[in-house]
Parts: structure tokens; sequence; C-alpha cells
């Protein structure tokens, strides 16, 4: 169980870090004042659950390795997150939907998470739902007036809805570890997940009077260690010194 | 006197009485709040020094911030990051209280980009080493700190108050800052090597943060009987130096002044001359990054243009709906 259990604190960790890095981006470049101080609280809280989570998977892992290890010393095939995640910060409204697809996805998950079979999953899922909460308002709220104010921002939060649809299915998809852990009650089933989310995403989509689009590569492979070319310079970045400088105390 | 010759708004003498009065409450201790009556000067110092700290902090962000992606460990990483997010908030709180003086966010931010406004020099200098997060924390923060302790008592109410709040959260930079450079210092040579090039490019800089020598200080003597100015540019500058010296010592550091030493009949370090060119320079906007930093500004400032528009039509077709 263990193997599995790492596997998907892993997916959850490296979904954490891959959005707080992009939303880090942002820190100094806000669009005004209070919003460069919101993205960064998002960021703060997210990283902050990464933390957690790769601490977790640190400890139950049979390798000698720490939470640092597992962010900063892993390459572009081991991590686990979704490409939704990994895709560049873009525009505001890039931004915007991109964090409101992962905070409908996250609110329901963690609620679920609270339950969880694995105590030490259930302690960081309730302190993460609380968090999440407060992102969601955020987002949603960012959503309506991008939508429901100038035609330019309505025409550039369509703009990243047409890019961004199809990379939201990767957030349900499982593989034989995961479906494991669904039958022992670790994790909530995605597939009922994925229900909730969507309608509650339609509902959105609807009252903001975005149009929803037909089709599009369907992003996948995360969970596989398959990603988009963009992680990979995420990763260059973001290890820089810790593979510049092998071995240090920092 | 002292305030012969002060001009009001309309350039006509301020009323005797009035100055008279108002110098006997700061005398006094009494906090300035922003409906009480102020000479025409007192206001135009007040916004000028308080945006140019507000702008300071804003502007301040960019150098550390180059480091958020790149920080070395999940640690290091929140912290650096609720550090540079401190900065923003230190902007916000500066702003708002210059607002009290009669003048708009949009305004300082017009005058910040036009280069109008000045801002802190030191933010003009490169962060090419993640050891610049260090010295920037130690070293920039400190001197902050010796800045703005004095001002949480400043005569202007609102400027006071903000002070407080930020002076709590500035030691808290500075000691990060610190916990830095005592890592890098025990570390490998390589973070040794670090270390060191970083506090020998930010020494003179953070030296040039405390202004022009008294001699050469245009503002002193008029803001100090104002009480938003309580210590002399050198003498806090002399007081950080003294506070410095030993920590660079206890971090096996050298400081990069060979007329540094100990004074015994001062009770004070004597330290080498600052190079005025290279501030006055600097000030003028040829330092290393200057243009860098005010180009940042400016993208995020176009960049977020359509966002704001956005916000205000929204709420404004809220208002109409309700
Ligand atoms: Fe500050
Ligand atoms: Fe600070």
């Amino acid at each position: 169980m263990n193997k599995a259990l790492e596997h998907y604190l892993l997916r959850l960790a490296d979904t954490a870090l891959t959005q707080s890095q992009r939303l880090a981006e942002w820190c100094g470049h806000g669009p005004f004042l209070e919003e460069d101080i919101a993205l960064t609280n998002v960021a703060l809280d997210l990283l902050g659950h990464a933390k957690l989570l790769y601490e977790q998977a640190a400890e139950i892992s049979d390798r000698d390795v720490s939470a640092d290890d597992l962010a900063f010393l892993r390459d572009v095939d081991a991590f686990k997150n979704p490409l939704l995640t990994e895709l560049p910060r873009g525009d505001f409204a890039y931004t915007t939907l991109k964090q409101y697809f992962l905070d409908q996805f996250n609110v329901l998950l963690y609620a679920a998470l609270k339950d969880s079979q694995y105590e030490p999953l259930a302690e960081i899922a309730t302190k993460a739902l609380k968090e999440t909460r407060y992102h969601i308002t955020r987002s949603r709220d960012w959503c309506l007036r991008l939508s429901l104010s100038t035609d330019e921002a309505k025409q550039k939060i369509q703009a990243a809805l047409d890019d961004l649809y199809f990379y939201t299915p990767e957030l349900f998809e499982t593989d034989d570890d995961l479906n494991q852990l669904i039958a022992e009650s670790i994790m909530p089933d995605l597939s009922v997940l994925k229900e909730h989310w969507q309608g509650q995403v339609d509902e959105l989509l609807n009252e903001c009077q975005l149009q929803v689009p037909k089709s599009g590569w369907v992003a996948t492979g995360g969970l596989r260690g398959e990603h988009s070319e963009h992680l990979g310079y995420m990763l260059d970045d973001m290890q820089f010194l810790q593979r510049a400088y092998p071995g240090c105390e920092w | 006197m002292y305030s012969q010759g002060l001009q009001d708004a309309k350039g006509g003498p301020e009323p005797e009485g009035l100055l008279k009065a108002f110098q006997k409450r700061i005398d006094n201790e009494e906090k300035i709040e922003p409906r009480d009556w102020m000479p025409e000067a007192y206001r135009k110092t007040l916004i000028r020094q308080m945006s140019q700290h507000a702008h300071s902090e804003i502007v301040g962000q960019l150098p550390e911030g180059n480091w958020i992606t790149r920080a070395p460990t999940l640690k290091r990483k929140m912290i650096l990051l609720a550090k540079v997010q401190d900065e923003a908030g230190h902007g916000l709180y500066i702003y708002s209280a210059t607002e009290t003086l009669g003048i708009t966010r949009e305004e300082m931010t017009r005058q910040l980009l036009s280069g109008e406004a000045k801002y802190s020099s030191i933010f003009n200098y490169p962060t090419p080493s993640w050891a610049d997060m260090g010295a920037i924390g130690w070293l920039v923060d400190g001197a902050a700190i010796m800045n703005q302790v004095p001002l949480c008592r400043a005569s202007y109410g609102p400027y006071a108050r903000s002070m407080i709040r930020i002076c709590k959260e500035e030691s808290f930079h500075q000691r990060q800052g610190y916990d830095i450079m005592t890592t890098l210092a025990r570390g490998s040579n390589a973070q040794k090597k670090m270390a060191q090039d970083a506090l020998n490019r930010f020494w003179w800089p953070a030296l040039m943060m405390f202004g022009p020598s008294d001699k050469d200080s245009k503002h002193s003597v008029q803001s100090m009987q104002w009480k938003i100015k309580r210590f002399s540019n050198d003498d806090l500058r002399q007081k950080f130096v003294d506070v410095t010296v030993p920590q660079a010592e206890h971090l096996g550091l050298t400081i990069p002044d060979e007329d540094l030493k100990w004074n015994e009949e001062r009770g004070h370090y004597d330290f080498g001359e600052i190079d005025w060119d290279e501030f006055i320079n600097v000030i003028k906007g040829n330092g290393p990054c200057n243009k860098e930093r005010l180009r940042a500004r400016q993208k995020a400032h176009d960049e977020g243009e359509w966002v704001r528009k956005a916000a205000e039509v929204y709420q404004q077709n809220q208002r109409d709906a309700a």
C-alpha cells in the first residue's frame, strides 16, 4: 500500500507545487497591488500544502529522502502533476481560469479526503480545505468579473477557456495504484467527483456566458510522468541551486 | 525663525499664529491627523517622503522576487515569498497613509513611472546570486529598520502608525536574511564565497541607503523640527555600522572597507568614505538596474490596465443592477 500511497501523495504535492510556482511568478508583477498580494497568498497556501504532502511522502517512502529531495531532485518523468498546472502563467485571464478549475477540483477533493481512512492525509486535507474555500471564492469572483465587464476581458477569458478546457479531464485520471486507494477509501472515487465538478463548472461558465469549446487535444499523462515541454523549464529554474551545488545545506 | 518664509498652497505666507500652534503641538509630541491644519510645506514634504517610501517597498519586490522561483528549499521559498509579499503590503499601507494627505495612488504611480518620484537607490543593484537574498535581508532590511524605528514616532499620525506595523515585519525580514547568511557562511567553500561576494556588493549600497552626508542633506533641518526625522543621516549610518560589524565578524565574513576600525575614543567604528559620485549617479537613474526596475513596473502596470478596467466596469454594473 505504501507504494500506491507515496505515488498519490506525490501526485497531490506536485500539483500544488507546480501551481504555486506559476502563481509565484506574479509576485511583484500583479495587475494591481491588492491582487499582487492576493495571488501571492494563494501561492503561499499551495506551497504550504505541497510541503506537508512531500513531508508525508518522504516519511512513508522506502527510500531515504527528504521533502526537499522530492521537490528538487526528481526529473520531469518523475513528476506526477496534471499538465494543467505546468502550463505557463499566461495573462491574468488564463491564470484566473486555470486557478478556478483547480480550486473547484480541490474544494471537492479535500472535502472528500477529510474523511480519508489514511489519517495523515485526512489531517492535511482538513487544513487545505479551509484555505481552498477562500481560493475558490476569489477565483470564481474573478471569472465573473472578467466575463461580465468589458469586451476585452471577456474575449481574453474566452480565449483562456478555449485553451484550457481540455486540460481538465486529466484531473480525474486514475491508474492501478489510485484505484487501489479508492477501493480502500483512502481517496474518493474520482468519477463521482467529476460529476460534481462538471455540474459546478457548467453552472459558472453559464453564468459567465462563456462558450465551451467543441473539441481540442485532451491532455493526459501527468500521472505516468508524461509531460508537456513546459515542465522541464520550470524544474530547470526551480531546481537550479540544488542541482548546481549538490549536497549543500541552504 | 525657522517657519519664516513658508508658503501656503497659493504661494502666500502661512499664517503665523497657525504655524506657531502647529509647531507647539509637534513639540508636545502630539500627532498631526489628516483633518488638522498643517503647513503646505509639511504636507508636501510628507508626500514626497512617504510616497518615496511606498515606491521603495514596491520596487523592492523586484530584486528579491527575482529568486522566488529559484529558492533552494521549500522552506526558503515560503519565507522569501512571504517576505516579498510583506513588502507589497508595506507599499499598500504607506500608499494609503499618503492618500490621507490629498494625493491619489494613481497619481503617485504616475510619478513613479515617469521618474519624477524617487525610490531607494539600493533596489537598482542586481541580485545575481542566492546569497543576495541573505545580504538584502540582513543589510537592506537592517538599514530599513534603523531608518524606520524612529519613524514610528513621526509627528504625522497615519505615517507613524503604518511604521509601527511595518517595523514588526522588518525585523523578521532581517532575521531571515541573517539566517541565510549564517547557513551559507557555515556551508561549502562555494557557499562561503557566495556569501562574501554578496556582502562585497551590497555593503556600500546599504550604507548609501541613509542618504547624503549631513553636510549635503538639504531637507534635514526642517524635517527634524517637524519630527518627521529624528536622527541625522550620518548618525543613523554610524549606528548601522556599529551594529553590523560584529554581525559580520560572527559570520566570519569580511566587510569590504580597509578603513574600517574600532575607534576607542569615539566609541564607534570609523569607516571609509562612501563613493558619493556613484550614489548621485544611481539616484539620477544611472544605476545598474534603474531602467530594468522601472520597465518591470511599467509592464505590470500596462498589462494590468484591462484587469483594473474590468473590475471597475463590473463593479459599476453591479451597482447599476442593485
Ligand atoms: Fe518593507
Ligand atoms: Fe522588509
